[in-house]
């Protein structure tokens, strides 16, 4: 029907670029340096922030999805729509409007100072929770508001016939579905926490806020100690790796899910106090996650004058970068998408990009290419190439799905009409996955375009992605400049997303 | 001429054996409770289910290895007929080139097709601005196109309201006579088999009973039949 070769062949260029740079930090590694107590340090760091990020996030999220789930009210389709917005939105654009609320000047300690109680401090272990826990209380919240849709609407019927309390059915209904729900929920976040680099950057650093992702990075920028880098990067790589592997088995693409949007009436949560008690919750989680957002639009505007003219060329640098991985991402998720249909075990090739890290794909391909060439002129190549691998997991889940449904609503009808190779990817397969592929190129595009990672490794100072220019200018403390920049990322990581998604929904009508 | 030799159809707990000639040009109803295997034995014909011993023949030909595009046969299911993406001219199309470039006698071919199902002027509608009878008559139009020798139906009217039921049977009657084809039909609607089926055949209890005129079939009916319709 559809050849494999193709599959076969992204299949052999995704192995060969994890594996080639794994294989080369483990050949450097095994120089023979062992971890000294800040690289032990730095682990127990890692693993501390992220068991207390994903903890808050999961707990925070119980009341959350709650709300949600028994509330109708307007405006609930745009904060769930706001709620997979994190997926998108650039980590360092967050940590800017996470410092305009939190940091030293930031509304809360204004607010705390006018009040008369001693203001909050927000670098160290607890602003990189705060930070995660920004970025992972909405998926915590999509997890489990889609665990609790899944409870059949006939239940809660049933439990109101009877006349059972939101006590009693929170005991009989909602427990065992939060018991099966929340460790997965739980064990994705700390996966993704495990391996943070951007706000340990930005909001940690120092010998006690250290992850191992960051501390690759030191050793790499400050001591150039290619054995120590290489040495961090197999123990974030077997760290992250299993965890990865964990969590992949609790994580079916939630976030994504479709259909968030149906509301079980409850006639258990009628009460005045009930509702009050939602109404609070649903607002301070809004604010929390609106807060920084505004501030970050507010202040950039205010700094739109002073962005250095460098910020210009950052974003188109960025945007190209960001739109070549894109298309290497699709280039590679289609055919192995559709090899996978028949061989499942090839989807497995296309997610081992979750088991390394950018940092540690970025260390080895520094280790490969620095014999031969600067590897600065290679800078935007391998940071096109890393983003394009680790975005390559998310797009197989979106677009894998999709392509099933229509072998298995068409597939037969394609047969019997003799739709083969070309031909049925041209009629079939891909008009029918236009969504899932618009969805999963714009997907790709942000989070290409908001990625701060393999660059920083890379660059030199004269050349820059707009994340990096953003981050460089937050360090020479041009705030204002920073806020503009900020600016310019939000709005061109979601105009990406929101053209590409767009292009996908198209004139689809059936 | 279709032979279906010493077919034998396994599926988990399920089986059903079948042997049994149809004449080029016939009408066959196969009919019988559902889970008895009306649809099962349609996928085997058409080459979607491998039967588990037993040949497929067509025209004194093998055909049970075949891919189900080669075999000379049309089906329509009961759903999904018609790809929701592509207009009702292009789903017609399908039929007869399926990388849909046609030449411009094809193209009037597809044309006079939609004619023929009282769909003129509506080609360019996609299925979900069509109503349900109209989507069939799409997929009545599609079968004319391909003119199949062997034309087979699983129920695909099932979801259609009785008076449109009858126009669609009506219909493919008019285009089976004028393909010329064999036609094999599931329904559970023994009235389905009297109005357009000459041959019937019950499936019951693992086996299909030889195919018999409609009408004796129903004066005279069998322990199997008589159980299926509860008289």
């Amino acid at each position: 029907m559809i050849r494999s070769g193709p599959g076969y062949a992204a299949a052999g260029f995704v192995l060969l670029f994890i594996f080639g740079p794994l294989i080369m930090v483990f050949v450097k590694a095994g120089g023979g340096v062992l971890p000294g107590p800040g690289d032990w340090a730095a682990i127990r760091f890692s693993i501390t922030q992220a068991t207390l990020s994903a903890l808050f996030s999961t707990v925070l999220a119980i009341p959350v999805a709650r709300a949600l789930a028994r509330r109708q009210f307007r405006g609930r389709g745009v904060l769930i729509t706001l709620l997979g917005a994190p997926f998108i939105l650039p980590v360092i654009v967050a940590v800017l409007g996470l410092l305009a609320v939190f940091g030293r000047s930031g509304a809360l300690n204004s607010l705390l100072i006018w009040i008369g109680v001693p203001p909050v401090q927000i670098y160290g272990l607890h602003g990189v929770v705060l930070a995660h826990v920004f970025f992972n209380l909405p998926l915590a919240t999509r997890i489990l508001l889609q665990a609790w849709q899944q409870i059949p609407a006939e239940r809660f019927r049933l439990a109101a016939s009877l006349n059972l309390s939101a006590g009693q059915i929170a005991r009989q209904l909602e427990f065992p579905m939060l018991r099966a729900a929340a460790p997965g929920a739980f064990v994705v976040i700390f996966a993704l926490c495990l391996s943070s680099f951007t706000v340990a950057l930005t909001l940690g650093g120092g010998p006690k806020a250290t992850t191992v992702e960051l501390a690759i990075y030191q050793a790499f920028r400050f001591d150039f100690d290619l054995g120590r880098a290489a040495m961090l990067a197999v123990i974030q790589t077997l760290l992250v790796g299993i965890v990865a592997l964990f969590a992949l088995k609790y994580s079916h693409g939630e976030g994504f899910g479709a259909g968030l949007d149906r509301v079980v009436t409850r006639w258990d949560a009628q009460s005045t106090l009930l509702r009050l008690n939602d109404a609070l919750i649903l607002i301070f989680a809004a604010l929390f996650l609106l807060l920084p957002l505004t501030m970050v639009v507010i202040n950039g505007i205010a700094g739109w004058s002073r962005m250095p003219a460098q910020v210009y060329s950052a974003l188109w640098v960025s945007v190209t970068i960001a739109l070549l991985s894109t298309a290497l991402t699709l280039a590679l998720a289609l055919p192995l998408a559709l090899t996978a249909l028949r061989r499942g075990w090839i989807e497995v090739i296309g997610l081992f990009g979750i088991v390394s890290s950018p940092l540690v794909l970025g260390t080895g391909l520094f280790l490969i290419v620095h014999p031969f060439a600067d590897p600065a002129r290679l800078a935007f190549a391998v940071t096109g190439l890393v983003n394009a691998l680790m975005a390559l997991p998310f797009t197989l889940r979106v677009l894998i799905p999709s392509l099933r449904a229509s072998e298995q609503n068409y597939g037969r009808l394609a047969d019997s009409l003799g739709l083969t190779g070309w031909t049925r990817l041209r009629l079939l397969l891909l008009p029918r996955a236009r969504r899932a592929l618009g969805f999963a190129a714009g997907l790709t595009a942000a989070m290409s375009m908001g990625d701060l990672g393999v660059i920083t490794l890379f660059a030199d100072p004269s050349h820059a992605t707009l994340p990096l220019q953003m981050y460089r200018l937050m360090g020479a403390f041009r705030m204002e400049a920073a806020a503009g920049a900020g600016l310019v990322l939000l709005m061109s990581s979601l105009g990406l997303f929101w053209i590409l998604d767009k292009g996908g929904r198209g004139d689809v009508d059936a | 001429m279709l032979t279906l030799e010493l077919v034998r159809i396994v599926q988990d707990d399920f089986s059903l054996a079948v042997d049994f000639t149809l004449e080029q040009g016939r009408i066959l109803a196969l009919i019988g409770p559902s889970g008895a295997g009306k649809s099962t034995l349609l996928n085997v014909i058409a080459g979607f289910f491998p039967p588990q011993s037993g040949r497929v023949m067509w025209q004194g030909r093998d055909i049970t290895g075949q891919v189900p595009g080669q075999r000379p046969i049309a089906m329509l299911f009961q759903d999904n007929n018609l790809f929701p993406h592509l207009s009702a001219l292009q789903n017609v199309s399908l039929g007869l080139r399926p990388d849909l470039k046609l030449d411009q006698a094809e193209r009037d071919q597809v044309q006079d097709a939609l004619r023929r199902v009282g769909l003129a002027g509506l080609g360019d509608r996609k299925p979900g601005n069509l109503s349900g009878g109209q989507q069939s008559r799409v997929a009545l139009a599609r079968i004319l196109v391909q003119r199949r020798p062997l034309v087979l139906l699983d129920e695909p009217f099932a979801a259609l309201g009785p008076a449109l039921k009858r126009d669609m049977l009506r219909l493919v009657r008019d285009v089976m006579a004028d393909i010329g084809g064999t036609l094999i039909m599931v329904s559970h609607d023994p009235d389905d088999a009297r109005m357009i089926a000459d041959l019937t055949a019950v499936v019951a209890d693992g086996t299909v009973s030889t195919p018999q005129p409609t009408k004796d079939l129903f004066e005279t009916p069998s322990a199997a039949l008589r159980a299926y319709l509860g008289d």
